[in-house]
């Protein structure tokens, strides 16, 4: 139905992927305990609205603060900014404000979305 | 035109303010479920709203949204005074798009926003005039079709 959508079979919290896949946390480190359905990437704010799934985590290149919105409305699990891009002040200032928790990491998005699809499916 | 006694909440957007996109529908996603009504359709709302938004953001100098709570359903209401559409019908289609760069910029002007308001619509309309602005309405059933 959805071709870049993926759900879980194995349990799985923002803390698996930094623990696994080495990302840096950059807002709401308390909700690191928040568990994750599923998974969503891309960069088209209406793609990602219109396709994506509560619990997701949301796997992107964006950076400015409009995708907080998107993910607050969807209520993702948290957002991953990828290709070593930083997310903008005011990104942060507004996730921290929603409870959002963003991550980043230096991989490029096929290659991170590939081992967050493993790790959700081949763990253990 | 749902009756004027069931309005539940309007919201006033500035036009060309792509600061923070998605304020009303946050406001209005709050204000719902303090009303009680149930998580999944809140959710359509939501998409409903924030497509409603960005649209009144990129094209138009002004705009409203509301929001009409009846037992059975929940009507939002988006209106605008702007550059309207010349083509509803088009305008619908996934991947018509007539964004600039300053918008594409920001992940935004794929095309995509009317369609996501129709899917996430039990009824759905549009109408629009070009150069003074365009009217759209979405009803979400609250127990499905």
């Amino acid at each position: 139905m959805e071709n870049n959508h993926t759900r879980k079979t194995q349990e799985m919290t923002l803390q698996t992927l930094i623990d696994e896949l080495g990302l840096k946390c950059k807002c709401c480190w308390e909700k690191l305990g928040n568990e994750i359905e599923g998974g969503y990437a891309g960069d088209l704010l209406s793609d990602v609205m219109g396709n994506s799934k509560k619990g997701d985590i949301w796997v992107t290149r964006q950076v400015h603060l409009n995708i907080v919105a998107v993910a607050s409305l969807k209520e993702h699990a948290g957002i991953v900014i990828v290709q070593g891009a930083s997310p903008d002040k005011d990104t942060i200032e507004k996730a921290q404000k929603e409870g959002i928790p963003i991550m980043v990491s230096d991989l490029p998005e096929f290659e991170l979305v590939g081992k967050i699809y493993h790790l959700m499916h081949h763990a253990q | 035109m749902p009756n004027e006694e069931y309005l539940e909440g309007k919201y006033f957007i500035q036009g060309r303010d792509f600061v923070d996109a998605g304020i009303v529908s946050s406001e209005m996603k709050k204000y719902l479920k303090e009303k009680g009504i149930p998580e999944g359709i809140i959710r359509k709302v939501a998409v409903v709203t924030f497509e409603a938004e960005v649209n009144i953001i990129s094209y138009a100098e002004q705009g409203t949204i509301k929001c009409y709570i009846e037992p059975d359903s929940v009507t939002i209401e988006a209106r605008d005074i702007g550059v309207g559409i010349e083509d509803v019908e088009l305008a619908q289609q996934e991947g018509y798009s007539t964004a600039d760069d300053s918008i594409r910029e920001m992940g935004f002007g794929a095309g995509m926003g009317l369609a996501n308001i129709k899917n996430h619509s039990d009824e759905f309309e549009i109408s629009s005039v070009p150069n003074e602005g365009t009217y759209l309405k979405s009803t979400i059933y609250l127990n499905g079709k």
